[in-house]
């Protein structure tokens, strides 16, 4: 039978039952302003102070260093033109940053270089991993940010933060981090981790889309991405989505409570997940280093198979699953992750991220990989590729 | 985003498989692009009497090239040659935009297999068939 298996936490998750609840009674009751002078909007605004508190605490900042955005491409862009904006008035104009961050990022540092801005971009090399010794060396008398991800979002590799971290506030260089995956599912400190800027995303940990955060270290004078009212101390213009607020934070507070626990538990999903696709599958490889990567990612690529095609019969079987082949990203190339990890095109097409959460189960993993191999064989089985690398082989 | 049709050909592709004895083999697409399609046509009296295909690519290339072989089996090499993708596109009930070029690589495997079978008999298959254009992944439009 049929089960149905939602392994595409990475993209986005479920609002749990817990953040639901602490949000319809504020979507149904407390629609007051927060700017309002009346007890309605007096309301409404201790719930964004609490929630402040809840987002703060789990990343051991202060609650005034948190701003509440739309979301965490939002966030990206502001603490990246932000900081540009400050760094041009010292005179500097190069960024450091890798070459597989998340699009929000990428983008935003490409539109940068069209305005004159330099980027270097650090190889990730094949375990995906940033070179701390490449890092430094790569920093100029006119760098003036790095921006470097927490964890990376399709095979989840977690970067070296402390080490960036105390290297940047050392040379005085602004340090901007993307922690939109890592956020509850590792830990994460500011003060720590000597971090300046970090983004965040609601809906990556069971609150709902359209809702974010922006750490910004008290000190740093930011300048803002829009114009508008007065809303988050002048600093992020735009009536606050109360609603979603809450539920952030209480997401947040509820991801961190359960983390280790989540963590261990995840962990040894992946790996039999793991262990037993490369087991089951020939030529098959796990996609980042093995190790250093996110309690719930697999990213593996099956040779001779094309990633759409292995999603829609996944999806027959009831599995839930992305991939960064060109055909689901909708372009000409394979995920930029996958080859800036040194990946051939055609190797990175046959990519399938699997990314567990709360919910998942060893039940889920075993079933999953009931139904991958036969997937697989039969793809395989009408696939030319397929035929000359066991030619090739032989 | 698939049709109904691209959805049946995807998940019960039609004649696939390879032919030993074919009389004509054409292979169009490349593993960079993330697509290849292999067509095989055994050809008597210049009726396509049998075909079958490989496909490695997303699932609109499995679909368009399963239709492929339905709408050429028991046809005439020349009802064969008028094969075009747009036809291709419309018995599938449509296709994404993005994925056009899909009926694209079906349409170019049908007539790179034809001429693969004028060449073995000896005939220039340029005049018939015309060129094929090879794919340096500059097809994805």
């Amino acid at each position: 039978m049929n089960r149905f298996i939602y392994a595409d936490n990475a993209a986005t998750t479920a609002v749990s039952t817990r953040v639901l609840d602490k949000m319809l009674p504020v979507l149904r009751d407390e629609y007051g302003n927060p700017s309002s002078l009346y007890g309605l909007g007096g309301r409404a605004k201790m719930l964004l102070d609490n929630a402040r508190k809840q987002t703060a605490a789990a990343l051991h900042a202060q609650p005034e260093e948190i701003y509440f955005t739309s979301c965490g491409t939002e966030s990206d862009n502001w603490a990246i033109r932000g900081a540009c904006e400050l760094m041009e008035q010292k005179g500097k104009r190069h960024i450091v940053s890798t070459a597989f961050e998340h699009h929000a990022v990428l983008h935003t540092l490409q539109a940068l270089e069209k305005k004159g801005y330099e980027v270097t971009y650090l190889d990730v090399h094949s375990d995906g991993l940033v070179r701390v010794e490449e890092l430094k060396a790569a920093l100029r008398e006119d760098t003036g940010l790095v921006t470097v991800m927490f964890a990376n979002n399709e095979i989840g590799t977690i970067q070296p933060i402390a080490e960036i971290g105390k290297i940047c506030r050392e040379k005085g260089v602004l340090f901007h981090t993307d922690a939109v995956q890592a956020v509850g599912q590792i830990p994460v400190d500011v003060r720590v981790q000597n971090i300046d800027l970090l983004s965040l995303s609601g809906h990556k940990l069971h609150a709902p889309k359209g809702v974010g955060a922006l750490y910004i270290r008290k000190g740093i004078p930011l300048p803002n991405l829009m114009t508008g009212g007065a809303q988050e101390r002048g600093r992020r213009p735009g009536t606050e989505n109360t609603a979603s607020i809450v539920a952030l934070g209480e997401a947040v507070a509820a991801a961190c409570e359960t983390m280790e626990e989540r963590a261990r538990r995840l962990s040894s999903l992946r790996d039999a997940l793991i262990e037993g696709a490369l087991k089951a599958i020939p030529h098959s490889r796990v996609n980042g280093h093995r190790e250093k990567r996110l309690p719930g990612n697999v990213n593996m690529c099956f040779e001779g198979v094309e990633g759409e095609a292995l999603l829609l019969m996944l999806d027959q079987a009831g599995i839930c699953a992305s991939s960064g082949s060109a055909c689901t990203s909708g372009s000409l190339d394979p995920s930029h992750v996958l080859l800036a990890i040194g990946l051939p095109h055609e190797v990175a097409h046959g990519s399938l991220r699997l990314s567990f959460g709360t919910e998942t189960s060893m039940e889920d993993i075993e079933y999953i990989l009931e139904k991958l191999p036969p997937i697989i064989q039969r793809l395989r089985d009408m696939s030319p590729l397929w035929e000359r690398i066991i030619k090739e082989e032989q | 985003m698939y049709t109904q049709q691209v959805m049946d050909h995807f998940t019960h592709p039609r004649n696939v498989g390879e032919i030993p004895d074919a009389d004509g083999i054409g292979e169009v697409g490349n593993a960079k692009c993330g697509d290849i399609m292999k067509m095989y046509i055994k050809v008597k009296d210049g009726v396509i009497e049998d075909v079958k295909f490989k496909t490695y690519g997303c699932g609109s290339a499995i679909a368009t090239s399963s239709i492929a072989t339905e709408m050429i089996k028991g046809h005439t090499i020349e009802e064969a040659l008028e094969l075009s993708n747009k036809a291709v596109v419309e018995a599938l009930g449509g296709l994404p935009t993005h994925k056009i070029h899909c009926s694209v690589l079906a349409e170019q495997s049908v007539k790179a297999a034809i001429a693969d079978y004028y060449h073995r008999q000896g005939i220039d298959p340029a005049p018939i068939v015309g060129t094929i254009p090879a794919c340096e992944g500059e097809c994805h439009l």
